[in-house]
């Protein structure tokens, strides 16, 4: 009975992920007919360089993101502010190394320890205060640019730190450091979630509050804990956009990726209902949007149309999602099959 | 058990103090703060925002939200500047064809919201995406305006004079003429009552027998309305389409009806709060403009600030009247 149901659910993990997998591939494929030179990887100074480089690396933001977000949605709840936590983010780093004398890791564990404390806030709003999430998250997606302009004093600070510079630009071991940076967190928080209790607690709670709460579980502190870690990853993702272009733009760092994040967590499987999530699924959804976007601009769409698509795809995945679109098909198909 | 039924009005209370606290503390502080042309450009220079705010309201006392609404505005503007002066359309031709296409582009959302039971959140996040892409496929930059009827009958002919040197704005005409109809929608129609009964419980409303489906379909067309008509205002305003404007108008909308005491769970609320939402975003930017000194991001920070304020007030005023009840 329990090796039964054990294959029962390692049947479902891969069967989440055939989707996201298969619009991806459907995309490559696309791109291997279509885009001259999208497949071509060559070594330059010992660095892997290719277009396929480049999309894993930029869309590095994305998946960083993901991962706090898919945490968050699991528990039936949305953070909008991971975009201005980035730009938080980047000002008090490269406020911090312009300005002051402190060595490298002070910077890093300041601008982290910075953006764990806007989880915190998002955290204790939603998890304490028992404020709607989208609401609570609101409040520092309006606000948290504006500090962002306070940390910089309305400036676009730049700077030319080596080690700062690394984080979004460096390579190691042939690949972008960044994909390296989100790899390492996809793992981290799939041990966290997937090897401790954590993971279940995330996912009784955003099935049924009431009843997790009645089997023990403290929701309150569950909340608390994937608002914060979302701030972390947001925190690390800013550090990467800031790096990226060497200077923290507090006007349009991250600006919309919160959108981005929800929309590959989406993608990848987990419900905006919460419940059962699917980290590597959301790590796909995030590859397929930086795909897109990377396609259009090798084939001279416009970055100003590039939404255009980019909503289609978003109307087309949540239509394939839908249960009732789903129990239609089905209809169909066994209609016709009998 | 009288509190309950105050408890209503108290978020309304609370916003209008807040107002009346801002205005006098910004008559006290500058010398011509208290001139008519102050309140009237308030009004005026607010009037887009003020109906996209209106709009917004209708949709989050059903218990929904529109993203779109920042990027249908720019869609809109463009729409009205490309019509009149690539394809020198009539202009009101222009204006009745971009408030048609206006609706029934959140008609459209409102179906597939219904329809196939997705979340609002993405369906009107894929509808932000599409506006603005639209809107750049149109005319990829800012497009100056030069017919007559925008630089003239609107500007000048249609603005009302109050005394010899202040005359108030077309555009503030427009916020004000909207205000009024959608109260009277809200308050005193069948479809008024449908959206209130809709974001309750939207299981009650369908077990009473209310057109659920067609409520809320209906909600984000005039949803989608009220963004086009907020862009006409915008073009009006600026003389000009610009699709890369607005971006994040939404959220200002959403902080203004939050602000004016609508619950986002839907089912609670009043149009004169977000309008009163609408002046108090205005002010605080009327008021860091005359300090002179402060930052412009000071509003956001403000506007944040406020935002966290009413919905701790709300908390705190429907646990309260909870507690009386039980």
């Amino acid at each position: 009975m329990a090796t039964e149901r054990f294959e029962k659910k390692q049947a479902r993990w891969w069967s989440s992920l055939v989707w996201p997998v298969s619009g991806l591939a459907l995309l490559l494929l696309f791109d291997l007919c279509f885009t001259d030179g999208f497949f071509k990887l060559e070594v330059r100074d010992g660095h892997l360089y290719g277009v396929l480089i480049d999309i894993l690396n930029h869309g590095s933001k994305v998946m960083l993101l993901a991962l706090g977000m898919t945490l968050v949605i699991a528990t039936g709840g949305v953070d909008l502010s991971v975009g201005a936590v980035m730009a938080i983010a980047g000002a008090v780093a490269a406020r911090l190394i312009n300005t002051t004398n402190v060595s490298f890791p002070v910077v890093i564990g300041v601008t982290l320890a910075v953006a764990i404390a806007a989880g915190c806030w998002n955290g204790l709003l939603v998890g304490a205060f028992r404020i709607q999430p989208i609401v609570a998250t609101l409040i520092l997606m309006v606000a948290g640019r504006g500090v962002a302009m306070l940390i910089t004093d309305g400036q676009i600070i730049t700077f030319t730190e080596p080690w700062l510079t690394y984080i979004g630009n460096g390579h190691l071991l042939g690949l972008p450091f960044p994909v390296w940076l989100s790899g390492g967190m996809l793992l981290i928080t799939a041990l966290l979630t997937r090897r401790t209790a954590l993971g279940l607690f995330i996912e009784s709670v955003g099935d049924n509050q009431t009843a997790s709460t009645y089997a023990g579980v403290n929701s309150s502190t569950v909340k608390f804990f994937v608002y914060v870690f979302s701030g972390f990853c947001a925190g690390l993702a800013g550090l990467v956009a800031a790096s990226n272009i060497k200077c923290a733009d507090s006007n349009h760092a991250g600006l919309f990726l919160e959108l981005d994040a929800i929309l590959a967590v989406v993608v990848g499987g987990t419900l905006l209902t919460g419940g059962r999530f699917y980290l590597v699924g959301a790590m796909v959804g995030a590859l397929f949007i930086q795909t897109l976007t990377t396609t259009m601009y090798m084939r001279n769409v416009s970055a100003d149309i590039a939404p255009v698509p980019k909503a289609l795809a978003i109307l087309v995945v949540c239509l394939l999602q839908s249960p009732k679109v789903r129990t239609k098909f089905s209809g169909l198909l066994k209609r016709r099959g009998s | 058990m009288k509190f309950p039924l105050a408890s209503r009005y108290l978020p309304l209370l609370a916003t209008a103090l807040v107002l009346a606290g801002l205005y006098v503390a910004g008559c006290v502080s500058f010398d011509n703060f208290s001139s008519l042309r102050v309140a009237v450009n308030l009004i005026g220079d607010n009037g887009f925002l003020g109906i996209a705010a209106i709009g917004a309201t209708f949709v989050i006392l059903s218990g929904g939200i529109d993203l779109s609404v920042g990027a249908v505005v720019a869609f809109t503007s463009i729409l009205i500047a490309s019509l009149v002066e690539d394809h020198s359309v009539n202009p009101l031709a222009a204006i009745a064809a971009a408030l048609i296409v206006g609706s029934l582009f959140g008609a459209a959302m409102g179906s597939l919201i219904q329809w196939f039971e997705l979340p609002p959140f993405l369906v009107t996040l894929a509808g932000m995406f599409l506006a603005r892409g639209v809107g750049f496929m149109i005319h990829p930059q800012s497009h100056g305006i030069q017919n007559d009827f925008f630089l003239q009958t609107v500007s000048e002919r249609l603005s009302l004079p109050l005394n010899n040197r202040v005359s108030f704005p077309f555009t503030g005409t427009c916020f004000v003429v909207m205000f009024v109809l959608a109260t009277f929608v809200a308050h005193y129609t069948r479809f008024g009552r449908y959206i209130y009964a809709l974001g309750g419980d939207e299981q009650s409303a369908r077990l009473m027998g209310l057109p659920v489906a067609r409520t809320k379909v209906l909600i984000y067309a005039l949803s989608g309305f009220c963004s086009a008509l907020a862009g006409v205002v915008y073009t009006f305003y600026t003389q000009s389409g610009d699709p890369a404007s607005c971006v994040g108008l939404e959220l200002d909308a959403i902080a203004a009806v939050v602000i004016g005491g609508t619950l986002l769970s839907g089912g609670v609320g009043f149009l004169a709060g977000t309008v009163m939402g609408v002046l108090i975003l205005g002010l605080i930017q009327t008021l860091i403009t005359f300090k002179g000194d402060l930052n412009s991001w000071w509003t956001r920070i403000v506007a944040g600030m406020l935002v966290f304020l009413f919905i701790l007030l709300q908390n705190v005023i429907s646990s309260a009247s909870k507690r009386l009840r039980g």
